[in-house]
C-alpha cells in the first residue's frame, strides 16, 4: 500500500467523487434540475462571475445616461479642435501632433475619464456604447446559433436518411471552412451592398450583418452534439411510448426530445456567447465586423492598436472589458457545466 | 480499412469542391453591384468599365467564371485584381512564415498544455491547481490580437527585449534571429491552446487515475513515476493528440491570421487580411482554399488514425 509520503495518497478523488460526497444529504427523489440548481448555488465563484456579467450588461444599458449627464458627449462626436478644463488648466483634447489626451479619471468632471481617441472622441462613452454593440452581437448571435443548430440537429437526428445526409454534409462543409476566413469573406462581401432577403433589406453598415454571420458560423459546434444525442434519444422507450399513443413527428420532437436536450443546450450557451464576442472582436479588427464609426470593442481595439505607441490606453481599455466579459462568461459557463453535466465536452476556436 | 480511407479521401475532395464553390458565390453573387464598376473606381467612362468587364471575364456566365478561376488557381496563373501580382507565388512566399509560426506554436502548446495539465491533475484541489486553472481560463478569454499587440508593445517596443514584429528568415540572419523574432508570436498564438489543453489533460488524467488498471499497476509495486507516465499519461493522451491534429489544421488554415497580422510576419494569413481590405477576390479565394485544404487534410488524418486505434469507428 502507499505510504503517507507517496504522491498517490495526496491525489484527491476527481470532481465526481467530491460531488457525490457533498450530495449525500440530497433527499432521494429530488429532481435533476433541483440538484443542478443546488450545485450551482454552492459554486460561489461561478455565481460571482455570473453576477459580474449581469453588472456589465446593466452598465452597458446605462450608456446613454452616462453620455448625456456626465460625459456630455455622444459616442461618435469628434472633439478634434476642442479643449477641456483639467484642474483649472485648459488642455487640448487632441494635441497638434495628433496625440489624444490620456485618461483623466475624475480630473475633468467626468469628461474623458478614459481619455480620447485619435478623433477626439470620449473613450469612456465609446466603451459603454461599444459594450452595447458587442453584447448585443454576442447574445443575439448565440440565440441565432442555438435556434438554427437545434433545428438542424433535431431534424437530422430524428428523420435520419436523406435529411440527415443533407444536413450532415452541409455541416461538414461549414466545418471545413476556416471560421475566421469565412466570417471575414462574408463580412466584407455583405457590407458592400447589404443583404437583400427579398422581404427585408439589411444595410451594409447594420449590426445585423456581423450578428448573422457569427450566428451562422457557430452552428457546427452545437448542431453535431445535438444530432448525436437525438440519434440515441429517438430509440428510447419513452419515444416509442409516445409514438404508440399516436403522437406525430412534431409532437415527439417538441414534447419528448426537446426537454431532454435542454441541459446540453444550457451548457453551450455561455460559451457560445463568449465565443461570439471574441469572434466579433476578431472580425471588427480585420475590418469585416462592425463598421465605423459605430463603436464596438473590436473596432475600438482596431483603432487603438494603430495608435498603440503614443496612446496605449486606447488598446488597454476595450481589451480589458473584453477579457472581463469573456472571462465572466467562461467561469460561469464552467459552473453551469459542472452543475448540469460534469462530463460535457465543449470545443473552442482560436 | 482501405475502404474507409478511400471513403474519407473522396469525402475530402467533395468538401473542398463545395468550399471553393461557396467562396466563389460569396464574392460573385452576394455583393450588390457590378464588380467591373467597383474595380474601375469613380468617374470613368462606360467604355472603361466595359473593357474591364471583358478583360476579367465578368461578362461570362458564373459557371464559366468559376471554372476559369479554378483552372488558373491550379495552373498557378491566378493574378490578383490589384497590381496583377501572381497569387500562387505570393502564397508560396508566405508558406514558410506561416508554417514556422504554427509549427512552433503547436509544439509549445502541446508540451506546455500537457505539462500543466499533468501538474494540476496531480495536485487537484491544491492552491497551485486553482491558480493554474484560473490562468488557463484567462488565457482562453483573451483576444489573441490584443495579447499580441500588448506583448509586442511592452516586451518589444518599450523593453526592447524582442524585435517589434517582423520575420527574419534563417537563410538571411541565422537561427538566433529567426527564433528571436518568432518567440513572442509563438507564445501568443499558443496561449489560448495551452489554456484549453491543460484543462483537457487535467480532466482526462483525473478520469484515468482512478481506473482499475492504474490501481493494479500501483498494487504490483510499480514506482509512482512509472505509473503516471506509462499508465495514466499514455492513455490520457489519445484525446489530446486527436485534438492537436485538428487544432493544428485550424491554426494553419486561418487561425494564425490575427497573430501574423499583429506581428507583421507577412505569412499567408496576413496576405489574406491585406487582400480583403482591397476587395481583391482572387487571393481571398486562393487563401481560403489553402486553409480549407489543411483543415480537411488534418481532419481526415485524425479520422484515419482514430480508426486505426479504434476499429469500431470504421463501420460508421
Amino acid at each position: 500500500m502507499a505510504t503517507s509520503d507517496d504522491p498517490a495518497t495526496t491525489v484527491p478523488a476527481p470532481q465526481g467523487a467530491v460531488a457525490a460526497r457533498t450530495e449525500a444529504r440530497i433527499p432521494a427523489g429530488t429532481g435533476p434540475w433541483r440538484i443542478a440548481a443546488r450545485r450551482l448555488r454552492r459554486n460561489h465563484v461561478a455565481l460571482g462571475f455570473g453576477a459580474l456579467f449581469v453588472v456589465l450588461v446593466a452598465v452597458a444599458m446605462f450608456a446613454p445616461l452616462f453620455a448625456e449627464s456626465i460625459a456630455k458627449t455622444g459616442p461618435n462626436t469628434n472633439h478634434l479642435a476642442d479643449t477641456i478644463e483639467v484642474d483649472g488648466e485648459t488642455v487640448n483634447v487632441v494635441e497638434l501632433d495628433g496625440v489624444p489626451i490620456g485618461p483623466q479619471f475624475l480630473a475633468a468632471d467626468g469628461r474623458f475619464m478614459l481619455g480620447a481617441d485619435g478623433n477626439g472622441r470620449d473613450v469612456m462613452v465609446r466603451l459603454l456604447y461599444g459594450a452595447r454593440n458587442s453584447l448585443f452581437i454576442g447574445l443575439t448571435a448565440a440565440v441565432i446559433t442555438m435556434v438554427l443548430a437545434v433545428t438542424f440537429g433535431v431534424l437530422a437526428g430524428y428523420f435520419r436518411g436523406w435529411t440527415d445526409a443533407f444536413i450532415s454534409r452541409a455541416l461538414d462543409i461549414l466545418w471545413a471552412f476556416p471560421v475566421l476566413l469565412l466570417g471575414v469573406a462574408l463580412g466584407v462581401s455583405l457590407s458592400l451592398g447589404g443583404l437583400d432577403l427579398g422581404f427585408i433589406l439589411i444595410e451594409g453598415s447594420s449590426l445585423w450583418i456581423p450578428t448573422l454571420i457569427i450566428g451562422v458560423v457557430g452552428i457546427v459546434y452545437l448542431a453535431r452534439p445535438i444530432r448525436g444525442q437525438v440519434l440515441s434519444l429517438r430509440e428510447k422507450e419513452f419515444v416509442e411510448a409516445a409514438r404508440a399513443q399516436g403522437a406525430g413527428d412534431l409532437r415527439i420532437m417538441f414534447s419528448e426530445l426537446l426537454p431532454n436536450l435542454v441541459s446540453t443546450i444550457l451548457v453551450f450557451v455561455p460559451v457560445l456567447v463568449a465565443n461570439a464576442i471574441l469572434l466579433e472582436a476578431a472580425l471588427s479588427f480585420l475590418g469585416a465586423g462592425v463598421q465605423p464609426p459605430d463603436p464596438s470593442w473590436g473596432t475600438m481595439l482596431a483603432d487603438g492598436i494603430d495608435l498603440l505607441i503614443t496612446s496605449p490606453h486606447l488598446t488597454i481599455a476595450p481589451g480589458l472589458m473584453l477579457v472581463l466579459t469573456v472571462l465572466s462568461l467562461n467561469v460561469f459557463g464552467d459552473g453551469v457545466r459542472d452543475a448540469l453535466d460534469p462530463r460535457a465536452k465543449v470545443r473552442r476556436e482560436p | 480499412m482501405a475502404a474507409f480511407v478511400i471513403r474519407r479521401v473522396l469525402a475530402m475532395g467533395f468538401v473542398l469542391f463545395a468550399v471553393s464553390v461557396l467562396v466563389f458565390l460569396i464574392f460573385n453573387v452576394i455583393p450588390n453591384g457590378d464588380p467591373a464598376a467597383r474595380m474601375a473606381g469613380k468617374n470613368v467612362t462606360p467604355q472603361v468599365v466595359e473593357a474591364i468587364r471583358v478583360e476579367w471575364g465578368f461578362d461570362k456566365s458564373l459557371p464559366v467564371q468559376y471554372a476559369t478561376t479554378m483552372q488558373k488557381l491550379f495552373t498557378g496563373d491566378l493574378v490578383s485584381y490589384d497590381n496583377r501580382v501572381n497569387v500562387v507565388d505570393e502564397i508560396v512566399r508566405g508558406i514558410p512564415r506561416t508554417f514556422a509560426l504554427t509549427i512552433g506554436a503547436a509544439i509549445i502548446w502541446l508540451v506546455a498544455g500537457v505539462a500543466l495539465g499533468l501538474f494540476t491533475a496531480m495536485r487537484a484541489g491544491h492552491w497551485t491547481d486553482r491558480l493554474v486553472t484560473v490562468l488557463a481560463l484567462v488565457g482562453i478569454s483573451m483576444p489573441v490580437f490584443w495579447l499580441g499587440a500588448l506583448a509586442a508593445y511592452y516586451l518589444g517596443y518599450k523593453a526592447g527585449i524582442f524585435p517589434n514584429g517582423g520575420y527574419s528568415p534563417i537563410s538571411e540572419d541565422g537561427l538566433f534571429s529567426w527564433v528571436h523574432h518568432l518567440l513572442l508570436p509563438w507564445v501568443v498564438l499558443a496561449t489560448l491552446f495551452i489554456g484549453v489543453y491543460s484543462r483537457v489533460v487535467r480532466s482526462t488524467v483525473l478520469d484515468t487515475i482512478n481506473d482499475d488498471y492504474v490501481r493494479t499497476a500501483r498494487a504490483k509495486g510499480l514506482p509512482e513515476r512509472h505509473v503516471m507516465t506509462r499508465h495514466v499519461l499514455r492513455n490520457s493522451l489519445i484525446p489530446v493528440v486527436t485534438l492537436w491534429g485538428l487544432d493544428f489544421g485550424l491554426a494553419i488554415g486561418g487561425g494564425a491570421i490575427l497573430t501574423e497580422t499583429v506581428f507583421d510576419l507577412q505569412g499567408v494569413g496576413q496576405y489574406f487580411a491585406e487582400s480583403i481590405g482591397r476587395l481583391d477576390v482572387p487571393p481571398v479565394m486562393a487563401v481560403t482554399m489553402f486553409g480549407a485544404f489543411f483543415i480537411v487534410v488534418f481532419n481526415t488524418l485524425v479520422d484515419i488514425v482514430y480508426a486505426l486505434l479504434d476499429p469500431r469507428i470504421r463501420l460508421q
